[in-house]
């Protein structure tokens, strides 16, 4: 009985270190690459041999990637405070108010989430201009509320249901106004779930493409993911496969530390819509 | 009964001031933008100037002139792309969820460690697509890619295989990377189902001897089933308008090109906005075809009574 439970223990082990492989690979072969140089990166070794980090320099000093980093920061920060500062007010009126046509606001929200995002684009394009922001990261900021904000809306409005009703009656009856009970008493209890919200709609916006793409000329105003999709090289067929991957990890690198940090909230927030409901 | 309609009364009041500002800024970049987009689609606006266009009504769609039949319907290229749209929606869609549950069965058990595999498993989701796109088209590259490399040394080919080449291949390779992407996000979602059911009917199983197989399709299969649903129908839509992947790994190729790629293409390469606007009010229409159905049949807000 005693050795039949380890042989399934073993198996299993086993089984996960396939999963684990399989998951993880593409990220450590890219690892690899980037850190081969010259002729050595054709070789399709899978360790690095004599590591270099030449491509790093060079995706660093060839082109303004740092500035598209500082873009991609600058634009997924200010979507993370605009998109959860209208959604906690917003959620806060539809987790706790009964009023007419909430439920069909709601619905609508949600059929917003799964806009195709191109069904817009000749549209965005017109307010962008009209506005202004062509060429500029507001138009960025600006539209990516379009995919930010229904789930910001619908999962901040799953929690603030779910908080003890006395506590703001409590407050009513001492004569607190709305906008003190939001700021004063549910914020602090959202905390948990703005943290989840704020980093699901960080990495939306810091791996969004359609728009930046389409948003955007100047290479200074570029965000990452269209900074690398455009590196070229001499030729169409000689792509500099080693910046490319070099900057590859260094955008993924941030990532991959908050999924650490962050795996249960994040699985958390992930998860609330399909197993809540 | 007095106390509690006095504080719905206050709740109702600050409301609607406490959704407009939200409102607003979604009627500005959803709402105005897609009738808009509607309205170009019936006419036959450039990108070059935005102002002066003809109304042409449903030209972009469909029209029958001087004996020949023009509009996104009968356009080959577009008939090819919403082909490969469904072809890719419904292969990788099928193959995300059965893959998701075996994984999510075998993380599922109660190991050490486990917090750590489910961190692993966030990390492809976690890449951006465009990284995802731009490490596999290295890897699967016909000359240098360490895919090749891999499968000549296993004596599975012979010579460099071209999998992003122009041929049923690149459709094969993007089915795989999406596979690879999403099948993690559609094991968490699982996962987190398989985690609400009640461990007594598991012992129970045992206890009374059923193969742990027929336990699956009896038990766990019809319960984590709504899980399954909302899962289908999200990486449905996300799929129905994939874009970076296709558009990263084998730019405007026709072999993979889908409906948001061909969109893009009409409307920012041609400049064509009325044409393009066109495309994507198609892919509106059966995108919001599917969101119908899913809100109507399966109604996200759950028991909760009609306000």
């Amino acid at each position: 009985m005693k050795g039949k439970a380890v042989v399934k223990t073993g198996a299993m082990i086993a089984l996960w270190a396939v999963v684990a492989l399989f998951l993880l690979f593409p990220f450590y072969y890219a690892v690899v690459s980037s850190l081969r140089e010259g002729s050595a990166i054709f070789e399709a070794s899978l360790w690095p041999g004599d590591p270099t980090f030449d491509n790093y320099r060079a995706v660093m000093t060839d082109q303004p990637f740092a500035k598209n980093i500082f873009n991609s920061l600058i634009v997924a920060f200010s979507v993370v405070v605009l998109s959860l500062g209208l959604a906690t007010f917003a959620s806060y009126a539809f987790g706790r108010a009964k009023f007419k046509g909430r439920r069909l606001l709601l619905y609508t929200i949600l059929g917003v989430s799964m806009f195709p995002q191109v069904a817009v684009l000749s549209g965005l394009f017109e307010i962008v201009r009209w506005f202004g922001l062509y060429n500029n990261l507001f138009s960025l900021v600006f539209s990516y509320m379009i995919f930010t904000l229904p789930f910001t809306v619908w999962v901040l409005t799953s929690f603030m249901r779910d908080l003890p009703v006395e506590i703001e009656e409590a407050a009513i009856m001492d004569g607190a106004s709305s906008w003190t009970i939001v700021t004063r008493v549910f914020l602090p209890l959202l905390a948990p779930a703005l943290v989840t919200t704020g980093l699901l709609a960080f990495i939306a916006a810091w791996n969004e493409f359609l728009f930046a793409l389409s948003f955007t000329l100047t290479n200074e105003q570029r965000t990452v993911p269209v900074a690398i999709a455009l590196i070229t090289g001499a030729s169409q067929y000689e792509l500099p496969w080693g910046n490319i991957m070099a900057a590859s990890v260094i955008v993924t690198v941030p990532l991959i530390v908050l999924v650490m940090f962050f795996q249960k909230k994040l699985v958390a927030g992930l998860t609330a819509g399909a197993v809540k409901g | 009964m007095k106390k509690r309609s006095a504080i719905d009364a206050a709740r109702a009041r600050s409301a609607w001031l406490f959704i407009a500002p939200m409102l607003i800024v979604l009627a500005l970049v959803a709402a105005w933008p897609l009738l808009r987009t509607i309205w170009f689609s019936m006419t036959n606006a450039t990108l070059v100037d935005l102002t002066t266009y003809d109304f042409i009504w449903f030209d972009n769609f469909i029209v029958h002139a001087e004996g020949r039949w023009y509009g996104i319907f009968t356009d080959p290229q577009w008939l090819r792309a919403l082909w490969n749209t469904l072809v890719f929606a419904a292969v990788s869609v099928s193959l995300e969820l059965v893959l998701g549950v075996i994984v999510a069965l075998i993380v599922n058990a109660a190991l050490p460690g486990r917090g750590l595999m489910r961190a692993a498993m966030l990390v492809p989701w976690a890449i951006p697509t465009v990284v995802s796109a731009k490490i596999w088209q290295w890897m699967l590259n016909d000359q240098f890619g360490v895919v090749n490399a891999m499968l000549a040394g296993a004596g599975f080919i012979d010579g460099p295989v071209a999998w992003l080449g122009g041929s049923s291949l690149a459709m094969v390779s993007i089915i795989m990377v999406d596979v690879w992407k999403t099948t993690p996000f559609v094991a968490l979602l699982v996962l987190a189902a398989l985690q609400t059911l009640p461990k007594e009917i598991y012992e129970a199983a045992k206890v009374d001897g059923i193969h742990p197989v027929k336990v699956f399709f009896k038990v766990t299969l019809p319960l984590i089933r709504p899980a399954l649903v909302v899962a289908v129908i999200f990486r449905l839509l996300d799929a129905m308008r994939m874009f970076d992947l296709v558009y990263v790994m084998t730019g405007s190729s026709e072999e993979t090109m889908t409906l948001s790629v061909f969109a893009r293409q009409a409307l920012v390469s041609f400049q064509d906005v009325g044409y393009g606007s066109a495309a994507s009010t198609g892919l509106f229409l059966i995108i919001a075809l599917i969101t119908v159905i899913y809100i109507m049949t399966l109604n996200p807000l759950g028991k909760e009574k009609a306000a």
